[in-house]
Parts: C-alpha cells; structure tokens; sequence
C-alpha cells in the first residue's frame, strides 16, 4: 500500500494510493474448492476372472458373445479373443465390469507369450493416423467405390499366433467350440441373478 | 384341507381295497342294452398314523415326514427320521395346510411312536428309496440339478436334448412311412 504519491494539500500532506479502492465488494464470499481426497488406487480384479475363463460380453459390438480372456492390463481392462475363427472376435480390450465370468476354463499354456507381452502394451490398439486426408476431389469422385478398409496384416498375423494352441485346446472338448461359437441371450423364464455362470 | 381324518383305531376296513360291482337292472324301456360297469370306490389319501407327508412350507419345506400323532382337525404331529442326514425333519406338529399327503403309509405304524421305533419302521418299508423312485421327488431332482447346471452345461444340455429329438423324429418318421406303405 505503500506505493502511491504524497501530495501537499494546503497546509498538509496526504498519500494518494496509486491503485483506487474498489468501490464495490462481492456480496458472498468466495468460496473455496474442496480438497479431493480420493486417491488413484489400482482396480481391483473379480476373483472370477482368471486368465483363461470364458467370459460373456455384455455390452459393445460383440455383446453376448463367448470369449475367451487372455490377460488383466491395467484399470481393469480385460484382453480378450474369440478366437477369431470360431465366433470372430478378434483380439480385444474389454471393460471388466461389462462382463459375466462363467467357471468354464481354457488351458492357455501355450499361448505364444511374446506375441502376447506386444498385444498388451498401451499403444498396440491405438488408430494408426491416416497419411492423407480426403480430398474434395475424392468427395465429388462419386460412382467410384470407397477403398475398403484393410485389416493390417501384422494383426492378422498377431491374432493366429495368439489363437492357435487356445484352438488346440479348444478341440479337444466336446462341444466347447460351438459353444464358443454361440451367442449368449436369455430367455423368456430366466432369471440371471439367480442363475449359476 | 387334503383328504379325511381317519381315526386308525376306529376304522378296521380299509376302503381302498372294496370294490363294489353295480349290475344293470333291466329297467323298463329295453331300448338301451347297458354293460356291466365296474365302480371302484377312489383310493382316498387319508390323514391317518403312518401317512407320509410332504412339507411345503417353513423350514423342512420339500422334505418328507410321517404323521405320528393327529393333534385336530388342523394340525399333526410329524416325525422324519430319513436316513439322509439333510432330509432329517425333526418331531414336531405340523399345520395340515403345510403339507401335501403321500400315496405311502407306513403300515401298522403305533400312535404317538417316538423317533426310535419310527425311525425303524422308515428304514424296514424302504420309504427314501421309495420315494426317490416316485415321480415327483424325481421331477423335483432334475429341476434342482438343473437350477445349479452352469452355462457351459447348460448349453451341453440344449445340445443334447437337440440329438435325443432328432433321433425320435427320426424314428418316428420310419414308422410313419412304414405305416403309409401297408
């Protein structure tokens, strides 16, 4: 408050502020935020949901398909496959909480573990970002068929690695590959809190 | 209320077993020639000592109990001593509303037996195995093995229902076509 001028008024002197006080005040006031007390902890896993248990998906694309899990990745996010051959559900990030747990296991011993450790890294699933854009030209190029889109064949080879002993495994149980193969839906009469996975 | 109250001591003739054989009288008009009709008095399932009841309600619901002692025209004294420990009901008296009358009786069973003698009794006539061949406690398994079946079985079951279908059909088609030709 210091800053400001000395002015002789008269006889005396007086300290004009630089800075005028404001001539209105808020009538409230300002309230403080909160402090957060949560902390980021690690989600916690379902007892239920080993690798290898065959799960059903509940929500998303492939919802009431069979699948099985493969590994936890962090925030309780599931890798999950089809295999893609028996009920075409490629290898995939799946939310833990839109998922039932069913207590039938596959053996996944031998499961190609390095193909599996580069599927389960954080950028493995992220879009690849397209080199050129549309075109207006490309736009008003109608009556041309739109490219179709190209599954990277890297994947493709990523997914039979991963899926080909899970197949072996599979093959060796009587009807477990068509029950892979089938979707899951209630019917009419049924009660899924009440029903045993 | 589920059948009649018969006193054991009172009642000697067991009326399941009388038959009584109407005759056609020849009445006046001779237009309608009947025959003869055989009437069986119905095989009434009698609240008596040594009945076997079903408990539908309260704690021992689904198990199966004898009467001992009729108390009134409402309640019964109940005593199952199975030989499975789970399936024990022990001695007490039961609403007549609560339960549902067996076609078993455990024959000559003394009023007011306690446990022991009862418990006797239930073993010499076989009652858990007669009554796990009966049709109900048999309905009654399946739809408890099948409330505990998990998916993966559950889905084996659909399958192999399908099979057993398909292979009646297929049968059954045989002897239709056979039945066609002749």
């Amino acid at each position: 408050m210091s800053d400001g001028q000395t002015k002789q008024f008269g006889k005396g002197q007086r300290l004009v502020p630089a800075q005028k006080a404001q001539k209105w005040y808020p009538v409230d006031d300002e309230s403080q935020p909160k402090k957060v007390r949560k902390a980021l902890r690690p989600a916690k896993v379902r007892e239920t949901l080993q690798p290898g248990t065959i799960l059903i998906l509940l929500a998303g694309r492939f919802r009431g398909k069979r699948v099985v899990l493969l590994k936890h990745l962090d925030q309780g996010v599931l890798l999950v496959t089809g295999p893609f051959k028996i009920n075409g559900v490629p290898l995939r990030r799946v939310n833990a909480r839109y998922v039932i747990a069913t207590s039938k296991r596959v053996d996944l011993a031998g499961v190609d573990a390095k193909t599996l450790e580069k599927v389960s890294t954080p950028d493995y699933f992220t879009k690849e970002k397209k080199a050129e854009k549309k075109t207006e030209e490309a736009f008003f190029k109608q009556g041309e068929k739109p490219e179709k889109k190209k599954v990277a064949s890297a994947r493709a080879a990523d997914q039979k690695a991963v899926d080909q002993s899970i197949l072996g495994s599979i093959k060796k149980e009587e009807f477990l590959s068509s029950y892979l193969a089938t979707t899951f839906s209630l019917r009419s009469g049924d009660k899924p809190h009440e029903m045993k996975w | 209320m589920c059948g009649h109250i018969r006193n054991s001591q009172a009642n000697l003739d067991n009326p399941t077993l009388s038959t009584t054989t109407l005759r056609h009288i020849p009445s006046r008009s001779t237009k309608f020639a009947m025959a003869d009709i055989d009437v069986k008095l119905a095989s009434w399932k009698l609240v008596e000592v040594g009945r076997l009841v079903l408990i539908r309600r309260g704690p021992f619901a689904g198990k199966l109990a004898a009467i001992v002692e009729i108390v009134d025209h409402r309640r019964v004294l109940v005593d199952g001593p199975s030989g499975e420990e789970q399936k024990i009901v022990p001695r007490h008296v039961l609403p007549l509303a609560h339960a549902t009358l067996t076609h078993f009786v455990i024959p000559k069973l003394p009023r007011a037996a306690g446990t022991g003698p009862v418990k006797k009794l239930w073993a010499k006539n076989e009652i858990d195995g007669k009554w796990a061949k009966s049709g109900f406690a048999q309905k009654t398994d399946r739809v408890e093995r099948r409330k505990n079946l998990t998916d993966f079985e559950r889905f084996k079951v659909l399958r192999l229902r399908k099979q057993a279908r398909y292979e009646v059909q297929k049968s059954y088609a045989k002897v239709k076509a056979a039945a066609a030709k002749s």
